[in-house]
């Protein structure tokens, strides 16, 4: 029997899900491209309707307006939680860190449900304020960004806690003893000697969080009602109600470059392996 | 030690961001005990009427049952794939395999609706449309990554010396990987296996594209039921799923008291 090598043995055990992975995920991937080169008629036609479409442009310009405001609430949050629990935490650190992973557990269906019950103009909110004689109208509170924004802040927080928390665990207290000790306050130990060191957490947080609101889907088609159309609501759109292949599939490819460059770009700041590759 | 200010501000701003954290979740519990027939607080007394329309239901009840054996399923295959996935990576550990794991993990970064429609297509060619193997097949895809990231990080403590020790003394590559290698991937399959089991039960987008009729799930039920009226029967399924998780979490604390994240 002629021996194989053993990497042939090795790539024995890596083959089956590789396999599967590139018939069933990476080739259709592949095959939208395709459709929006020749769907409805071969050339680019797609492509330069999209450009031409302020609706397109209009609703890249509120992906991109809500990923970013997203991110920057979920690392301001993210990070005191992060900070609090890395160094003060002690007794009730298990508790903390388990109430930033429940969430996590809790399907984001729930949690956009549990964001309508309480926003809705005869939502819990809007009641109690009503109720207490504090408004006379139903505050606007859904249908909106507002409500968009604070449902997906809540969905993606644990997405800027973790890597922050995983950084802050490799950083030795020795630093900001050392400032302290030389004179420095609290404040300023934290902000010119522990803050610097917990950068690499922060961006791969906010690499996370970014590009997951890029495409996000479920929080923002239940709390917009329809008046806040993300790129991923707009595909839909285009071929549910319109069976726009064409269009739906060259907006696709769109927001899948723009995902690519965002973390082409972040590749320079973010240690890409430890963001994505080797997270825990 | 002296508590100062500094301290202070933060643990009142982290406590305050948990419960911002967790309270929006538990509205869900007074609002599934309501005597109404519209969502909203309980107006007289509390009333189990919309727990029991769920168990009354048999299409809430179905649904509920896919989910959780589609979502046994999944685990079984994503982590019988991802695990030998990630041993053949680690024995590799050059630069292809580390190109392996890089297109095993793209299912986190891709766009949920893009995926959706690359399945959509391809599902329809197969004729998987509306099957539950179709339903498995892509939960799978999207429950790889997971394991496979979790099976690499529970090896990377392992003692390369210790399968090599194993292969000289006579032990072939498949019993190396079988009796050396996967005990030590143990902690990382199950953390693996459970993560399977939540993308699957939790996951919705692909379920809209690839389903119609015949196969329902418990989020595409809960979706559907948003979007046509809301009715208080999803608070009481809301309910029950964060009773589970929030029981889940307090004995994993207790098992574990120094909780890693």
């Amino acid at each position: 029997m002629p021996r194989l090598s053993d990497t042939w043995r090795y790539w024995f055990l890596v083959l089956p899900a590789l396999a599967i992975m590139i018939i069933f995920y990476i080739w259709p991937l592949v095959g939208i491209w395709q459709i929006s080169v020749t769907e409805p008629a071969l050339g680019l036609d797609n492509y330069t309707r999209m450009f031409e479409s302020s609706a397109v442009t209009t609703s890249f310009v509120i992906t991109f307006r809500i990923a970013f405001l997203t991110t920057i609430g979920c690392l301001i949050l993210g990070y005191s939680v992060a900070y609090v629990i890395s160094n003060f935490a002690r007794r009730v650190k298990p508790l903390m860190v388990a109430l930033v992973l429940l969430p996590f557990w809790v399907s984001v269906l729930i949690r956009s449900f549990s964001w309508i019950v309480l926003l809705g103009r005869s939502g819990i909110v809007n009641d109690t304020l009503r109720g207490a004689g504090i408004i006379d109208a139903p505050l606007k509170l859904m249908h909106n960004e507002f409500g968009v924004i604070l449902a997906m802040i809540h969905v993606m927080l644990p997405f800027a806690v973790l890597p922050i928390m995983a950084n802050m665990r490799g950083i030795s207290p020795a630093y900001v003893d050392a400032a302290r000790g030389l004179g420095a306050s609290e404040l300023t130990a934290f902000r010119k000697v522990y803050f610097p060191q917990t950068l690499p957490g922060v961006m791969s947080g906010a690499l996370l969080v970014f590009v997951l609101s890029l495409g996000f889907y479920i929080t923002p088609a239940l709390l917009g009602g329809g008046r806040v159309l993300m790129i991923s609501e707009y595909i839909t759109y285009q071929i549910q109600e319109f069976l726009n292949w064409g269009l739906g599939s060259a907006l696709s490819v769109a927001l899948l470059v723009l995902t690519a460059l965002v973390i082409l770009v972040a590749a320079r700041f973010v240690n890409l392996r430890s963001a994505l590759l080797e997270r825990n | 030690m002296r508590t100062s200010a500094f301290r202070i501000f933060f643990m009142t701003l982290a406590w305050m961001v948990l419960a911002f954290l967790l309270l929006p979740i538990l509205v869900v519990i007074p609002v599934s005990l309501t005597d109404t027939s519209y969502i909203g607080l309980p107006k007289e007394e509390l009333s189990l009427q919309h727990y029991a329309a769920y168990f009354k239901d048999p299409r809430w009840l179905a649904a509920t049952w896919t989910s959780i054996w589609v979502g046994l399923v999944v685990a079984a295959c994503a982590t019988a794939l991802g695990t030998t996935f990630a041993i053949g990576c680690w024995y590799l550990s050059n630069r292809a395999s580390t190109v392996a794991r890089w297109i095993l993990i793209t299912p986190i970064l891709v766009p949920p609706v893009v995926q959706s429609l690359g399945f959509y297509r391809f599902w329809v060619t197969l004729g998987l449309i509306d099957t539950h193997g179709g339903v498995i097949l892509a939960h799978t895809l999207l429950a790889l990554p997971y394991v496979s990231i979790s099976v690499f990080a529970a090896l990377a403590n392992l003692d390369r010396r210790i399968p090599q020790a194993a292969r000289s003394l006579g032990a072939s590559v498949w019993q190396t990987s079988w009796q050396v290698v996967m005990p030590a991937a143990y902690p990382g399959m199950i953390t693996g296996a459970i993560f399977a089991f939540i993308v699957s039960f939790d996951e919705i987008v692909g379920v809209l594209f690839i389903t119609v009729r015949n196969v329902s799930t418990l989020p595409k039920k809960i979706w559907e039921g948003i979007q046509e009226s809301i009715d208080p029967t999803i608070a009481s399924v809301a309910t029950m799923l964060v009773l589970l998780t929030l029981v889940a979490t307090a004995i994993a604390i207790f098992r574990n008291r120094d909780l890693r994240a």
